[in-house]
């Protein structure tokens, strides 16, 4: 993304980063840290203690009143009907034209209240598109300004975080949420998610609260040698359990069918483009999002290409790099059904030279 | 960082070791902290002519690819062997075990040309 410095948007806890001597890159339109101690060491702190992560770019979005489920519900590609209180959703919401305007997780608050977090990069793209579809007047707040979001993720996060707050977050599900008391701040949402797989909760709390809320969590992780995570350790993490990233693997012309999102695709209800989805459902589509690990040397990056054995290209690498937890490089990319299975033999075409890779299950990485 | 006295830079963060007609060739500590965790060091030129600026591997961090350029005109004569197993010692001692190639060089002049430390601090700001 091409941003000029004086365009670039700060996170509350913008300065934390750069005391603690982060890396900080413009992404999104936002200043953030994409490393402190190095990818691989913080990486490694999330798979095996613990890690926070400040996510506060991305984007939510409250939407409120009678219709707002029958909104939700059109907008969107998962069921939402089947959240009770306290329940979150992966979805997405599809474009008229075949491809997906953004994944997002959907909270339902209470019956006539969501909460929606969407990618930072979409929040504007996201608020028009659902806005011009609010034809039954829910009433919808963005308020993605005002919210700062940690992700403590890593198996030692539910030991640190229980010691701030009464609620027990081992009553907590994955992908459910509690709302309450948490480090003295009322109404913080405590949420069993994240995009890591190795655990933990994300907290949403206002921007004012954001350097106690921080020094709060390092000071209750501390024995577990607790460390701040930039977005480069979050992409090898989310990379190694198959997780798709918008604007890689997915964006507004890849099919959520294609992308192996068919299990957050429920045509038991009316939503956007539904016919055309459906129809790729039933009748099967040309290529395939696919996860594969190199077999010779070489590491898969993002829109290198994809060859078969004769040399013809047949797809494109969305997401590649070397997995700092398995010591190989994997990466995903499209090709087409037929080289989809597991073991099949493709070749990534890096610097001009076909290096042999072999299609494999995601995830990639198995706890 | 450190940036040796006895090593001339370029300003594409390689540095360079003149032993009579032979090069070292390696990148600076700026640049391994710029590129953070390398996992591959890729060179297939052994035994190459190659000219000044021309392309003669690449370098592979967890995050980052980046080409490495002859600061000088040769043949390349050796790849570090122990960059296969060993990337990681491009961080740890980017002058030292992280050299990448020994080049026999073409015209000793060119090495001349290029940036002493100090000039070469400057050009990083540090």
């Amino acid at each position: 993304m091409e941003t000029t410095s004086e365009e670039l948007k700060s996170v509350a806890l913008e300065n934390k980063h750069i005391s603690l001597g982060a890396k900080m890159v413009p992404f999104a339109g936002y200043l953030m840290p994409v490393s402190y101690s190095g990818l691989n060491d913080e990486h490694v702190t999330v798979r095996n203690a613990v890690g926070v992560f400040d996510v506060s770019h991305m984007g939510e979005f409250i939407l409120k009143g009678e219709h707002a489920l029958d909104l939700i519900q059109r907008v969107t590609s998962n069921d939402a009907a089947v959240l009770a209180d306290e329940k979150i959703q992966y979805s997405c919401l599809p474009n008229d034209k075949g491809g997906i305007v953004d994944d997002l997780l959907v909270y339902r608050m209470n019956e006539k209240e969501f909460m929606l977090v969407v990618n930072a990069s979409n929040i504007e793209k996201d608020w028009d598109w659902i806005s011009k579809l609010n034809t039954k007047g829910v009433e919808m707040k963005n308020i993605s300004g005002g919210v700062s979001l940690l992700a403590v993720q890593g198996p030692k996060a539910i030991l640190a975080l229980q010691k701030l707050t009464d609620i027990n977050l081992s009553d907590i599900p994955y992908y459910s949420f509690k709302r309450g008391l948490f480090n003295g701040e009322e109404n913080v949402v405590i949420s069993n998610t994240g995009y890591t797989g190795a655990g933990g909760f994300e907290i949403y709390f206002p921007n004012a609260s954001a350097d106690k809320m921080w020094d709060a969590i390092f000071a209750a992780g501390a024995e577990f040698g607790i460390k701040p995570i930039g977005l480069g350790a979050r992409d090898t993490l989310r990379l190694e359990m198959g997780f798709c990233l918008y604007g890689n693997d997915i964006n507004d012309t890849t099919s959520p069918i294609e992308a192996g999102l068919g299990w957050i695709t429920k045509f038991t209800k009316e939503f956007t483009n539904k016919a055309a989805l459906l129809e790729q459902k039933e009748k099967g589509v040309f290529q395939k999002l696919v996860g594969f690990e190199m077999i010779d040397r070489g590491i898969p990056r993002h829109d290198y290409q994809i060859a078969d054995a004769s040399g013809t290209i047949i797809g494109k690498v969305t997401s590649g790099t070397q997995s700092p937890s398995l010591n190989k490089a994997i990466g995903m990319g499209y090709v087409p059904t037929t080289f989809s299975k597991a073991d099949s033999e493709i070749f990534i075409m890096i610097r001009d030279k076909a290096i042999k890779a072999k299609v494999v299950k995601i995830p990639f990485y198995k706890a | 960082m450190n940036f040796p006295e006895n090593l001339k830079y370029t300003k594409d963060h390689e540095w360079v070791r003149v032993e009579g007609n032979i090069a070292f060739i390696g990148i600076t500590e700026f640049a391994q902290g710029e590129l953070g965790d390398i996992v591959y060091v890729d060179i297939t030129t052994e035994g190459e002519e190659l000219a000044h600026e021309e392309i003669f591997g690449t370098v592979e961090a967890v995050k980052t690819v980046s080409d490495l350029f002859m600061p000088v005109s040769g043949k390349v004569l050796e790849v570090n062997k122990g960059l296969d197993t060993n990337p990681e010692s491009v961080n740890k001692d980017p002058y030292g075990a992280g050299w990448m190639i020994k080049v026999e060089m073409k015209d000793a002049a060119e090495a001349n040309a290029l940036m002493i430390a100090a000039d070469y601090k400057v050009l990083i700001g540090h």
